[in-house]
């Protein structure tokens, strides 16, 4: 060993001595979350990021596995008194956990009560509201947000002379027979409630619950022994029975698997996907807005956000809750928002961020990753803010096991969607029941 | 024959309590627990708990996925059973008649006692993968369109061989002992009355392995209910669709999965009256017909 590197050795022991005194003082507040493989790595670096930035507070991110397996995981902690100071809830749970009065601090009371300013006016549009309660308050703040998307195979569309399609219409016409002549599967998807249900209707601005998609307090009833859905998922079978598109279950990744590896032309996705659709795909991709039947709609509507929002659980100290907000105050700077979206696909949150993002000339480079932002900001109708239907990990369940037995054939559409009414309005009455309505 | 007497009678108790506690506290508490709720309605944070009576049991008959999944559980227990038990005879017999190299072939039959749930599931979801699973194209070189996770026939149908797989080798070693428990003498002076193997299996030995088998029934059934949770867990991937699942399975994805306490609760109490029966049924029925000596 050098001197040199005795030296640098010494002084780098030193300098870990004199960092270390400070974090005797510091607020320390956990994370869970379920952001797993690349994903998590970013999330790891977005806390190094915020304890670097700062002395006062040290946040520790806690992987607890898939979305379903943190909230109850968070649920069990809560129940014991031992619950995370934020916890990452899925918009499937966000009845759940905005319903249980008492469980959460609101995002927004939070962060003004620390001193961290807060308008929600600095939320995209698409983004606003989905995690607020009725009066407009954000509850949850937003994390990982993306919306679905289009992914499409250029080499696959240029070999088989279409552009991708607009409309459903177009698809079926054109784009899916060419693309199955030129020996591709034209089509798949990864999450038939996401994608073909809860963004099927917002896309046609269509009512998908009562009392204004759920979020107005009662008990709610599903829209969804309907004419456009059955038409829709009536379309999806014949497709799957003519080669124009092809299911390989309920797991996300089994139907990305295909357009990852060249066989499928085209993917509805998550916006979020980018990231790892960059790094598997060995052809040239791009993306695009999620079609649309052009019979339900002129023009379509703008989709809402799926993934996920962070939560501030209640029951903790003032100090790690003032921690908390200035977590949040760092996560939705710009900056980090423009970080986040960039590693990972998932949209920037504020308008800020998103015109950072335009002004480093980010989407010259990768036009793809604006689609998700842009799809979220077209026009907004009187269905498209989101739902807030509880028990709706159960709902999405029934969904897929019926869509699953009309698409192996299992069912007719028509009695496959009377069962996902009977028992998905069930499940809300069983629901609102739960919560002592 | 020495009697001793305790001299105080607590004492016994005494040394009956570290059993005893961990009985009460990891199995009547939680069973009285589920029991209790049951006959609620709760939200998941446990902010509000109102008594529903017997509303919780009504709305689970009430919903065809329920009767459905009840449905599925008996097909698949009987199946799994009975073939987990043929199959282990078959090879145990077998293996017993075997000379040369006897040891080697029996270590290689149990090897598959040692690999746990998931990981058989694992290895499962390999050979019966739609697209690259070897199983999956043999079947599809025959003709029959085998696809896992979007068929429920096809799923189940993975989902019982692996079962199956996973079991045979804790019959096949509970079997061996039992025929090598047998006494030569009997087997010998039925050789000299009786020419047909076949026969003297089914009037000698058969007969006689009853008390393995009977024993091995009860377990297998319990497996087939109960500790098929991490295969069906794993071959599902988190996502149940439109697969077939089992009561246990249900219990989970409507209590941890979808936060419905009280329903989940019901469910499980009916799983605790199914065990009850089975047990009474061993005791009471089934052993008093069985010669165990």
């Amino acid at each position: 060993m050098s001197i040199r590197n005795i030296v640098i050795g010494a002084m780098a022991s030193a300098m870990s001595v004199a960092m270390a005194v400070p974090a005797m003082a510091q607020t320390e507040i956990t994370w869970w979350h379920a952001m797993g493989g690349q994903l998590g790595e970013t999330v790891n670096q977005l806390a190094e990021k915020f304890n670097a930035s700062q002395s006062d507070y040290k946040i520790t991110p806690i992987y607890k596995g898939s979305y379903e397996e943190t909230m109850t995981a968070g649920i069990a902690a809560f129940r014991a008194g031992e619950q995370p100071n934020v916890i990452q809830i899925f918009d499937a749970g966000a009845a759940t956990i905005i319903g249980a009065k008492g469980a959460v601090v609101p995002a927004q009371q939070l962060m003004s009560e620390n001193g961290v300013p807060f308008d929600i006016n600095d939320y995209i549009s698409g983004v606003r509201y989905f995690y607020a309660d009725k009066e407009g308050e954000m509850i949850g703040m937003p994390f990982n947000s993306s919306t679905p998307i289009m992914y499409y195979n250029e080499d696959a569309l240029k070999k088989a002379g279409v552009t991708p399609p607009k409309t459903w219409e177009e698809f079926q016409s054109v784009t899916a027979p060419k693309l199955k002549e030129a020996g591709y599967v034209p089509l798949t998807q990864s999450h038939l409630p996401w994608i073909f249900t809860e963004n099927f209707y917002s896309r046609h601005n269509l009512e998908f619950a009562s009392l204004d998609n759920g979020y107005d307090s009662g008990t709610p009833v599903m829209m969804m022994n309907e004419d456009p859905i059955k038409g829709h998922f009536a379309a999806v079978k014949e497709w799957l029975d003519n080669g124009m598109f092809a299911w390989y279950g309920t797991g996300w990744a089994d139907n990305q698997k295909p357009f990852n590896e060249g066989q499928a032309a085209m993917w509805l996705g998550s916006s979020g996907s980018f990231g790892g659709v960059k790094a598997a795909a060995n052809f040239s991709f791009n993306a695009t807005y999620l079609p649309y039947w052009e019979s339900l709609t002129k023009e379509p509507y703008q989709t809402f956000i799926g993934g996920a929002a962070l939560f501030a659980m209640s029951g903790k100290p003032a100090d790690e809750n003032k921690a908390v907000a200035e977590f949040f105050r760092f996560l939705t700077s710009p900056e980090i928002q423009y970080f986040w979206h960039k590693e990972t696909g998932y949209v920037p949150i504020t308008t800020a961020a998103y015109e950072l993002a335009k002004k480093e000339g980010y989407y010259k480079e990768t036009p793809q990753a604006e689609v998700g932002i842009r799809q979220l900001t077209e026009r907004a109708g009187d269905w498209t803010r989101g739902y807030r239907l509880g028990f709706y990990v159960q709902i999405r369940d029934v969904m897929n096991r019926e869509y699953g037995k009309i698409l192996s054939g299992e069912k007719g559409v028509d009695e496959a969607f009377t069962t996902i009414e009977v028992e998905s309005n069930k499940l809300l009455e069983r629901f609102s029941k739960s919560m002592g309505n | 024959m020495i009697k001793s007497q305790f001299k105080s009678p607590l004492f016994p108790y005494l040394l009956l309590l570290p059993q005893l506690s961990i009985v009460v506290i990891f199995f009547y508490w939680p069973a009285a627990e589920a029991i209790r709720s049951s006959f609620y309605l709760e939200d998941p944070f446990g902010f509000s708990s109102t008594f529903v009576g017997l509303d919780n049991f009504r709305d689970m008959v009430s919903r065809s996925d329920y009767v459905a999944t009840a449905e599925f559980t008996i097909i698949f227990s009987v199946i799994v059973t009975l073939f987990s038990l043929a199959i282990a005879l078959l090879l145990a017999v077998t293996a017993d008649r075997v000379l040369r190299g006897a040891s080697t072939y029996k270590t290689l039959l149990m090897w598959v006692y040692a690999i746990a749930p998931p990981v058989a599931a694992l290895i499962g979801i390999m050979m019966f993968d739609t697209l690259v699973g070897p199983i999956a194209r043999f079947f599809q070189a025959l003709g029959w369109n085998y696809q896992l996770g979007t068929n429920r026939f096809d799923t189940a149908f993975a989902m019982i061989v692996i079962s199956i797989w996973k079991q045979v080798p804790v019959n096949f070693i509970f079997f061996l002992s039992g025929l090598q428990g047998i006494p030569k003498s009997v087997q010998e002076a039925a050789a000299i009355d009786c020419a047909s193997s076949t026969r003297r299996f089914w009037t000698i030995t058969f007969p006689l392995l009853a008390p393995t088998g009977f024993f091995l029934l009860i377990i297998n059934i319990t497996y087939s209910l109960f500790d098929t949770f991490g295969i069906i867990d794993v071959v599902l991937k988190g996502e149940p669709g439109n697969n077939p699942v089992t009561l246990v399975y249900k219990v989970f994805l409507d209590g941890f999965r979808g936060n419905d306490l009280g329903g989940s609760s019901a469910q499980s109490v009916i799983l605790m009256i199914l065990v009850l029966i089975l047990t009474v049924f061993q005791f009471r029925l089934i052993e008093r017909r069985v010669h165990y000596n």
